[in-house]
């Protein structure tokens, strides 16, 4: 028999007039995965807020175990068993404290922890979390030290040592590779055995294909959508979260004439094979490539943020060595960078004052900024490529993850350029987004060439008249967007083709 | 949804016309407060104070400090004194002498944080250990004044020259004659010129946008670390002005002056933040700042409070400008997503 582990019914929450939830009812089982999915802006995670404490509910119930439930604070919910991961893996660790610190945190809190700390003692407990997550690492490592995907598993090991009954995970591996995605699955599925009750919400087609038992479609504010028939109807489930069936974009790639960019025998790291590549004008590649295959490497080199090992770049046939994204710019190079939130958006500015930042000087009459060129072009753009808001004057905050993403790369559009590289410009983006900057992206191609750098393989065949796999820093595979046959594509991606034992060190 | 309009108007508005208020107040209950003569006193007080706090006002866009504004005033005080009375230098070298001075420190801060990766506090800290000692060595630990004993047993030759301390001294008439002291124009022309570059051009821009995230500045290829040395050379120019003015209104060059310089200037920044609803450093906001620490403290010395409760009220107000910005507009910005909330 099913425990009913966490129970929701009529949960209904609004801000002033806008309703974000109306009469959400859902089921959480221990031992069950449930996979929520939804749009941007659907209110998945005002719900996840609800149910971790940080919001108050308007009208509805929340039940733990048959218990009535009303968290008033985060505190209250972890001591209740409720335990939440956020995407921002930065909320979830401390920089500065080593990795058997961090793990061990909430022993710290505890109420009757002792007064002394005992590193020794310490150590050794992480180290037993530390193994049963599959965390290789050495506890005493400063986290800070470690990098984006380090950081994610401690953050879950740190929600994992709270011992939950719920656990809430709020797109989970965002920032992992395929390997790592994998360590949390298995992770996933020994919770799973020992009866936790897992709230999964993921934007990823592939990691709700290995997890789900159950998938729950949220938009507008309801649930739209419910599978719990095995197999379950992933098709439905998707046309279900966007109120439409999800049209295949038709590409028909353009075989470039004109080169733009030519990069020969460029070399990343200094054993990797040379790397050699033509972009033509018109033409828009996807270089498709795990973390740390390399493509965030060679988008930096592009930008002038790092040197090559070897090799020479063109562009028009001239010589091309950018010393800094300054000159980069310059010389008609664009890049939208990953990671927006730390790489890209100022918080402080408003959505016409993002916009314009990269191209201010084009913005001034007689050394002065003028607000009605910025404005005007602002509106422009949000028309354009169809940002989502009340006004350009919008703080940037007030948009959701995927709108914030459209201004990121519509500062870019602004003035035409050369080249246009965007590092995964579909991070903790929805579908809805995707599309319309996919489109847009495709739409305006002409005139440049544009380099698209992605993990996800859908991604990739959604935007690019050319797919060119990156794996350890050299090239493993080409394909022009025709027919591609998928194995061989994931094959190459993942580092299958190669040999056994590189991928085995991913 | 009413509550929610009256924060904002709070926010706005409320130092302004907490400022409006406390005039009024004083004009009632101290006789002679609301008099242009006053009002010329009170804005002479707070020019060189506020000169300083527009250069530190840079800083903090770029997420900097300067902690060496104070001692940059006191050596540009004993340099200029130095170099007219001992050197006997015109009083044109002698402000050349200091401004050079000033844009020197500021470029050597500005490489330290840049360069050499030295957190903002802890080079400027530094700085200003250096400069209040630097400027003691020349004369033994002596002020300089005009016909000073030298260590060699000779007596100074040079002076303060006329045209320096007209600089500190003079009033221009406006309305009323000798109105308008000279640090006082100064003051409101950096003001506005502070205040036109931060707001109204893209350095400024650029510079604001450094202070919010320097990592996505850099990405659109603006060069963060130029920007970051301008900042801190804006600093010690406008610091060693405010030197200059302080010699040329003291007319000689006095070791002990200029104490209360750094923290009465990074006050009058931070209580900017909450002018207009800010919440970040800004040219208006830091002069109104230096502006509302003048009056509080010129209508209650008028009152007759005590000169050794001033130190007290001007704490009082920082600290309630700070809850004022961060308090309020925090609350703001939790409502800023839910703008209608009731």
């Amino acid at each position: 028999m099913r425990k009913n582990a966490c129970k929701l019914r009529g949960i209904s929450k609004s801000f002033g007039t806008n309703n974000v939830l109306c009469g959400i009812d859902l089921d959480l089982y221990s031992g069950e995965i449930v996979v929520l999915m939804g749009a941007n802006g659907a209110g998945k995670s005002t719900l996840v807020k609800l149910i971790c404490g940080y919001h108050n509910l308007d009208s509805g119930t929340m039940e733990l175990d048959g218990q009535a439930y009303s968290p008033a604070d985060p505190a209250s919910a972890i001591t209740a068993g409720v335990v939440t991961v956020h995407q921002s893996i930065d909320d979830g660790v401390i920089p500065d404290l080593d990795v058997a610190t961090n793990l061990m945190l909430d022993h710290l809190t505890r109420p009757n922890a002792s007064l002394w700390v005992r590193d020794r003692l310490l150590r050794k407990e992480a180290a037993i979390v530390a193994q049963s997550m599959g965390i290789t690492t050495d506890v005493r490592t400063k986290v800070a030290d470690l990098g984006v995907a380090d950081r994610q598993m401690i953050a879950i090991a740190r929600a994992m040592a709270r011992s939950p009954n719920v656990l809430i995970l709020d797109e989970p591996t965002s920032s992992l590779s395929a390997t790592e995605a994998d360590k949390l699955f298995i992770l996933l599925d020994s919770l799973r055995e020992k009866g936790v009750a897992i709230l999964y919400i993921s934007h990823r087609m592939s990691d709700i294909r290995r997890v789900a038992d159950r998938i729950v479609c949220m938009r507008d504010g309801t649930i739209s959508g419910l599978f719990d028939q095995q197999p379950l109807d992933y098709d439905n489930a998707v046309t279900a979260m966007l109120g439409h069936a999800m049209t295949d974009v038709n590409i028909s790639p353009a075989p470039g004439v004109k080169p733009v960019l030519e990069i020969r025998d460029l070399k990343l790291t200094e054993n990797s094979a040379p790397i050699n590549l033509t972009a033509h004008d018109g033409e828009v590649i996807a270089i498709a490539g795990l973390l740390g295959s390399g493509k965030s490497r060679l988008a930096e080199i592009l930008f002038g943020l790092h040197n090559a090992f070897a090799g020479t770049m063109h562009i028009d046939a001239k010589q091309y060595c950018p010393k800094s994204a300054t000159e980069a710019v310059e010389s008609g190079v664009h890049m939208s960078p990953k990671d927006r939130s730390s790489n890209a958006v100022i918080s402080t500015f408003n959505i016409t004052d993002n916009l314009s930042l990269p191209f201010l000087r084009s913005f001034t009459r007689l050394g002065l900024l003028s607000g009605s060129k910025q404005r005007h072009a602002a509106d422009q753009m949000i028309n354009q490529i169809g940002i989502v808001c009340q006004s350009a004057k919008d703080s940037i905050n007030t948009l959701s993850g995927g709108n914030q993403q459209k201004v990121m790369i519509g500062r870019w559009l602004l003035e035409p350029c050369r080249l246009l590289l965007l590092d995964e410009p579909f991070q903790g983006v929805d579908i809805g987004a995707r599309r319309d900057i996919g489109k847009h992206i495709r739409g305006s191609a002409s005139g440049r060439a544009t380099l698209v750098f992605v993990a996800e393989i859908d991604e990739a065949l959604e935007i690019a008249d050319r797919v060119i796999v990156l794996h350890e820093s050299q090239i493993v595979g080409e394909h022009d967007n025709n027919n591609i046959d998928l194995n061989t594509l994931i094959a190459q991606v993942s580092g299958a083709m190669n040999s056994a034992s590189t991928s085995a060190t991913l | 949804m009413k509550s929610d309009r009256f924060l904002d108007f709070a926010i706005r508005y409320g130092f302004l016309l907490l400022l409006v208020m406390l005039v009024f107040y004083f004009s009632v209950s101290a006789s002679g407060f609301a008099s242009p003569r006053s009002a010329a006193f009170i804005l002479q007080s707070v020019a060189i104070t506020g000169i300083l706090a527009l250069g530190v006002t840079c800083t903090l866009v770029v997420d900097g400090f300067d902690l060496s504004i104070g001692s940059v005033a006191t050596s540009a005080l004993m340099l200029s004194a130095y170099s007219m009375v001992i050197l006997e230098h015109s009083a044109f070298v002698a402000v050349l002498l200091c401004i050079g001075m000033g844009a020197l420190v500021g470029l050597i801060n500005g490489l330290l944080i840049v360069k050499f990766r030295v957190p903002d506090l802890l080079a400027t800290l530094g700085m200003m250990f250096l400069l209040i000692g630097l400027q003691r060595i020349p004369t033994q630990g002596n002020s300089i004044s005009a016909g000073m004993r030298l260590p060699d047993g000779s007596n100074a030759e040079g002076t303060f020259s006329a045209a320096f301390l007209w600089l500190g001294r003079h009033r221009f008439d406006l309305f009323l004659e000798k109105l308008v002291p000279v640090p006082v124009v100064i003051f409101l022309l950096i003001a506005v010129g502070i205040w036109i570059f931060l707001g109204f051009t893209r350095h400024g821009r650029l510079m604001y946008a450094i202070g919010s995230n320097e990592r996505a500045a850099s990405l659109v290829g603006a060069n963060v670390n130029r920007y970051k040395i301008v900042a801190y050379m804006i600093s010690g120019v406008t610091a060693s002005i405010g030197g200059i003015l302080l010699a040329a209104r003291l007319g000689r060059g006095d070791i002990a002056s200029g104490n209360n310089l750094l923290l009465d200037s990074v006050a009058a920044a931070l209580i900017g933040f909450a002018v207009l609803g800010a919440a970040r450093p800004n040219a208006f906001g830091t002069a109104i700042g230096a502006l509302f620490v003048g009056i509080l403290l010129q209508g209650l010395t008028m009152m007759n409070a005590p000169y050794y409760t001033q130190d007290f009220v001007k704490g009082a107000i920082l600290v309630a400008a700070l809850v004022f910005t961060f308090y309020l507009s925090a609350r703001q910005n939790a409502g800023g997503k839910s703008p209608t909330k009731t």
